[in-house]
């Protein structure tokens, strides 16, 4: 009983920071809005510990909290099912959160938003526990939703500017296609299976799979039921962990403050998608066709994104690319059956992007808001901590060995390697070449940013910024977004100060670089310490279903596995570490010692380079197809079907016939008393006609 | 018949105990006001409350829950008179004590005559929901009639009263000779004219078919007079409006009971076996009544004159569920069609009392306040009288959980199971485009700038009765079910 409690502990105390610290926002003093809220989140934080060892124990749950409603023979309930995986996101949403938390205290200092602030973020970490804690799928969802809901929030969080506004429109609108899936994927379950609860629809599906089909068009053939509902609900994962093609919200998301890319854009909404296909694992197992279609779009992310990285100037962008790619890769992993492997990667990422965006945000407070590397080098010396800090962070995130990015990143490759379903050719291709690009673009921005020559503080940065404006503003390709443009120069003007001439960055206060310490930690080892019994002991059994004959990937990757300490070592021997360090060299000589290489490459290779500055023209396609056709479609029923046929027809015409008809008879009532009389002698003389005459 | 064969029974007096009662004090009551000299006429408007309280206690006293005849079956007690009786007595009270400030502004209409004309018109419309003969109905109808004409005649020197008043005489007197004319074609057919003993020769079917539906012909009218439906409505607007608004509210509510009353008298008791003939004359007269009645409402810019096409409407609806009680030989949905109704007239009364009593608390120093102008910004002035008001209004536009919503939807659900769908979906249409009007009202008080600031005085009594009534209007929108059974039971226990 007493877990239970605890269970339930762990969603409602952010939940009630937020509460506090959002309805009362505008009287409670700031101390008692960040003290609440990370005191919910900590207390969250302490019990996921807890109930982590709790789990180790043994001790798994599965069961209602609350039933919600009752609709025939559906129960929409409220459950928790808590097993290793749900433990395991647990604890990385919690620590993650606490350490953004902390670090939003300094960040977030001048603030006038700042309690409105504390309050999303902790309604963030309820609706992310929510997530991952339900044992159904409309838990799933509300969490889903939630989530979707305080990233809009935060997104959009300094809503004057026009581009913020922008951005967090276009990511609830992509994430409303991936949803449209999703629920899809729902209520195809719901259909077929008649419950919501994960361990009932898990028990019937090896049986509803074998022989069920829907039929798309007609009576033809048909589409086998697993492969659709899989598919559907992979489209909502597409959306929430922006996968080609539904990826285009997730760079302007950075639109939002820092803390939240790291927290949400980084570390935890957007591996939500990653964390429900392992969770549907008993699903997705039934279907080789959606496994390989996860596995090609999983690849194609993870390689043409990392691309993007390498020629983006803002310091959260390359970051935010770098996020696209790594969800590349965990998708990958998932398409090939090594579910624990994603997650795996997707602790790993969690630590060491989340450290890479406090990180990076700690750049841009001791720039005074200047986001634009070009105008950074040489922070090493005035910013120690952050220097250390990050560097760990992309060590980690290329892969070097003993880092904890090093076992989860190379265990995907290898697993994706022995995959034979199809597209892991293409996906084994993607992955390898982006550890290269990974490498290269990782240590562009480390260099660019913390060595070389010191480029603040000089007068020309200010016409270098105003450029720079003017292409950020190039993520808004339509109409609107050029007149937004304009007021984004206005606006980035006042809030994007930059260093005066010959002023210098400083390091940031404590409560920023206690995070960045704190999460530099687990980005070290956890990966070391994870690896053993995350991939191969049996801490995932129960929680994620493989079926072995049938996808053997994680069988034959435990036979290549020798500890981890070996594997490091061993690490010298692969291609993998080689491309590593080639790309790492190759950056630090482009821009270290080569500075006019670059530039020489991008006057050769033009097209190339107008491909990747419009982002593959995603943007500018969905701009012109759907924003486009969306408009004309609804411009043409306004115009059509709106003003002509209902209101003008409908409404303006039956008004006129009604306005008509009482003119008409208001004219019978002439006040003349023998007309009245005439009228009751008429309607007897009728009535006496269609009666009498009948009888 | 020789006189041997007249046999003199003692009537049985205790079924008309309350008739008895109204008539004597109404005669005292013209007497005693000759010696009132209070100008204001207290001792006159107390005793006339009192005299219907009295009438109440009478007939709640002597409601048997059985049904009795007496003065030679001319008469009938049963529970659905009583029922009516009460709400009868109810709402004439309510009526007084609207109507009360408004007269006492006017010296023509402060006069003791009012009080007894009114308690007389009461009687005649206790006589008629008592009837079992058509002569009684006659009898009553007359009482009810010849009252209301001196009254809305009772403001000599308006020129659009006394108009009024010799319209509603002249086409009355019509009328009155249509329905006359119709009973004696049924007692030519069936050479009675007692109510029951109609009903028993027509079950043996022994009856000149041709003149029986001559004669309904004629009864229908006269009855649509009454009720005020289309074809025969035409004095409704000229005589709500020019008429005082306090008679104007007293015809726009208690007569409908009566006139429900007759109804199920002549029509249900006396001539069920010619229901499919009544049904289709009563579809006709109902289809046309929503119509004109809802799309003349909407060009009225007068407040009375918009109520009384309103009024034509109401009960056009009200008919539909009279129209739904035999479907096709098959009698089951009768009590539920007919108690809808019950419940639909009851729910308009209570209604249209509380939006003509607006009308009167609006209304002041002599001035009426009858325009649809003068709501203008009565949210500004009076926010809860604005509330009571918009409630009124979104009951009669059956706006759900009010009232009004549920005498509809009891009604349609009448409609719908005696078959008639196409029916249901007229009567909504008509009613889609009556909330137009009702809810420009709404809109004139809350969103148009006031053009009379003056605030609102209205005496106690008054502010606290329109407060009641408003929120009956929402409570039993809430609660309408011990309304609804109260109905049905008293038709169970009287048909």
């Amino acid at each position: 009983m007493e877990m239970q409690k605890l269970y339930l502990l762990v969603p409602l105390a952010p939940l009630v920071g937020a509460a506090i610290a959002g309805l009362f926002c505008r009287v409670i003093p700031r101390w008692l809005a960040h003290t609440v809220t990370i005191a919910g989140v900590a207390v969250a934080c302490l019990a996921s510990y807890v109930i982590f060892k709790d789990v180790m124990a043994g001790n798994t749950y599965n069961g209602p909290v609350y039933q919600w409603l009752t609709s025939g023979d559906y129960h929409f309930e409220v459950g928790f099912l808590i097993d290793q995986l749900t433990v395991t996101m647990m604890l990385v949403v919690t620590s993650v959160s606490l350490m953004v938390h902390i670090y939003t205290i300094g960040y977030m200092q001048d603030d006038p938003g700042y309690n409105r602030f504390f309050s999303y973020i902790s309604l963030f970490t309820f609706s992310m526990l929510m997530l991952v804690m339900s044992n159904n799928f409309m838990q799933l969802f509300f969490g889903w939703e939630a989530v979707g809901l305080v990233s809009y929030l935060l997104i959009g969080f300094w809503y004057t500017r026009p581009t913020a506004i922008f951005a967090n429109l276009k990511a609830f609108l992509v994430n409303r296609v991936g949803d449209f899936g999703f629920i899809l994927g729902i209520g195809l379950v719901l259909a077929h299976f008649g419950t919501l609860d994960y361990a009932a629809v898990f028990a019937k599906a090896p049986e509803l799979a074998g022989n069920t089909t829907l039929a798309l068009f007609g009576e033809g053939e048909g589409v086998a039921l697993m492969t659709a509902i899989c598919i559907l609900l992979f489209i909502g994962a597409m959306g929430k962990s922006a996968q080609v093609p539904l990826h285009v919200w997730l760079p302007d998301s950075m639109e939002g403050p820092t803390p939240i890319s790291a927290l949400i854009h980084a570390a935890t909404m957007v591996t939500a998608g990653i964390f429900m296909v392992a969770r549907m694992s008993p699903l997705f197992e039934l279907s080789n066709t959606a496994l390989s279609f996860v596995i090609v779009i999983g690849s194609i992310t993870a390689l043409f994104m990392g691309f993007l990285g390498i020629i983006q100037n803002d310091i959260k962008r390359v970051v935010a690319y770098s996020t696209l790619s790594q969800l590349g890769y965990m998708t990958v992993a998932l398409g090939v059956s090594a579910y624990s492997v994603a997650i795996f990667h997707l602790m790993t990422h969690a630590f060491f992007k989340a450290l890479l965006f406090l990180g990076a945000g700690s750049v841009i407070i001791g720039m005074h808001h200047d986001q634009d590397i070009r105008n950074m080098g040489g922070l090493r010396k005035y910013m120690p901590i952050t220097w250390i800090t990050s560097l760990v962070g992309s060590l980690a995130l290329i892969g070097t060995p003993f880092f904890s990015g090093f076992y989860s990143k190379d265990s995907i490759i290898e697993s994706v390697a022995l995959s034979h379903l199809p597209g892991a050719g293409f996906a084994y291709f993607s992955v390898m070449a982006g550890v290269f690009v990974t490498a290269f673009y990782s240590f562009r921005m480390y260099f660019l940013v913390f060595h070389g020559e010191e480029r603040f503080g000089k007068a020309a940065d200010h016409d270098a910024h105003a450029a720079h404006a003017r292409t950020d503003a190039h993520d808004d390709h339509s109409a609107h977004g050029d007149a937004a443009a304009h007021h984004a120069d206005d606006t980035h003007a006042e809030e994007h100060h930059g260093l005066a001439p010959g002023q210098k960055p400083h390091e940031t206060p404590w409560v920023v670089t206690l995070p960045l310490v704190m999460l530099a930690i687990p980005s070290v080892i956890i990966g070391y310490i994870g690896i053993e019994p995350m991939l191969f002991g049996d801490f995932f059994k129960g929680a994620i279903f493989v079926d072995t004959e049938a996808h053997p990937v994680m069988e034959e990757l435990a036979h290549h596995f020798h500890g981890a300490f070996a594997m490091a070592t061993h690490a010298v021997t692969t291609a993998v570490f080689w491309l590593a360090l080639l790309g790492v060299a190759l950056s630090w000589f482009f821009y270290m010692k080569r500075p006019d290489i670059p530039a020489a490459i991008k006057s050769r290779c033009g097209p190339l380079y107008t491909l990747l500055e419009n982002k593959y023209y995603f943007d500018k396609f969905n701009d012109v197809v759907f924003a486009g056709g969306a408009r004309l479609l609804g411009r043409g029923l306004w115009k059509g079907g709106d003003a002509g046929l209902i209101d003008g027809i409908i409404v303006n015409g039956s008004v006129g016939l009604v306005r008509w008809f009482a003119a008409v008879a208001r004219l019978f009532q002439s006040g003349h008393i023998y007309h009245y009389a005439f009228t009751m002698i008429i309607g007897v003389f009728v009535l006496m006609t269609l009666w009498v005459t009948r009888a | 018949m020789t006189l041997a064969e007249m046999q003199f029974q003692t009537p049985e007096l205790r079924l008309a105990s309350a008739e008895i009662f109204m008539l004597v004090m109404a005669c005292l009551i013209l007497m005693l006001d000759l010696f009132v000299k209070d100008r204001k006429r207290t001792v006159t408007f107390v005793a006339t409350q009192l005299t219907l309280v009295g009438a109440a206690v009478v007939t709640f006293a002597t409601t048997s829950g059985d049904i009795g005849y007496t003065f030679s079956n001319m008469y009938v007690g049963d529970l659905l008179g009583d029922v009516l009786k009460l709400l009868l007595y109810l709402t004439v009270i309510v009526v007084l004590f609207y109507s009360r400030g408004y007269i006492l502004e006017r010296p023509q209409m402060a006069r003791g005559e009012y009080y007894a004309l009114t308690l007389f018109a009461t009687l005649g419309m206790m006589v008629m929901i008592s009837a079992n003969h058509f002569l009684t109905v006659y009898l009553g109808l007359e009482l009810l009639s010849l009252s209301l004409y001196a009254m809305v005649a009772m403001n000599r020197d308006s020129v659009p009263a006394t108009e009024a008043a010799m319209k509603y005489f002249v086409l009355g007197a019509l009328a009155s000779g249509l329905l006359l004319y119709g009973m004696s074609m049924i007692y030519g057919a069936t050479g009675t004219l007692e109510i029951t003993a109609v009903a028993e020769r027509l079950y043996m079917g022994q009856v000149d078919r041709g003149i029986l539906v001559f004669g309904l012909v004629f009864l229908v009218s006269g009855i649509a007079f009454k009720l005020g439906v289309v074809p025969f409505h035409m004095w409704i607007p000229d005589v709500y409006h020019g008429a005082p608004t306090a008679v104007t509210l007293f015809i726009a509510t208690a007569p409908k009971l009566a006139a429900f009353a007759i109804v199920v008298r002549m029509l249900v008791n006396g001539l069920i076996v010619m229901a499919p003939d009544w049904q289709m004359m009563l579809i006709l007269l109902s289809v046309l009544s929503m119509a004109i009645g809802n799309i003349a409402a909407i060009a009225q810019t007068n407040l009375k004159r918009m109520l009384a096409y309103s009024a034509i409407s109401h009960m056009g609806f009200m008919l539909l569920g009279m129209v739904t009680g035999v479907a096709n030989g098959d009698a089951r949905f009768a009590l539920n069609a007919y108690s809808s109704s019950m419940f639909y007239v009851v729910t308009y009364v209570l209604t249209s009392a509380g939006t003509f009593g607006m009308i009167l608390l609006l209304a002041r120093g002599g001035l009426e306040s009858d325009e649809l102008e003068d709501l203008k910004g009565l949210n500004k002035r009076s926010p809860w009288f604005a509330a009571m008001m918009m409630m009124m209004m979104f009951s009669m536009a059956g706006i759900p959980f009010f009232v009004g919503f549920f005498a509809k939807f009891s009604v349609l659900q009448a409609v719908v199971a005696a078959g008639y769908l196409w029916l249901a979906l007229v009567a909504v249409f008509f009613s889609l485009i009556g909330c137009f009007y009702y809810l420009r009202v709404v809109k004139i008080m809350y969103f148009d700038q006031p053009t009379n600031s003056l605030p609102i005085i209205a005496p106690l009594d008054m502010k606290i009765l329109m407060s009641a009534n408003g929120l009956a209007v929402a409570l039993l929108g809430i609660f309408p079910q011990a309304l609804m059974s109260i109905c049905a039971f008293a038709l169970l226990r009287s048909l």
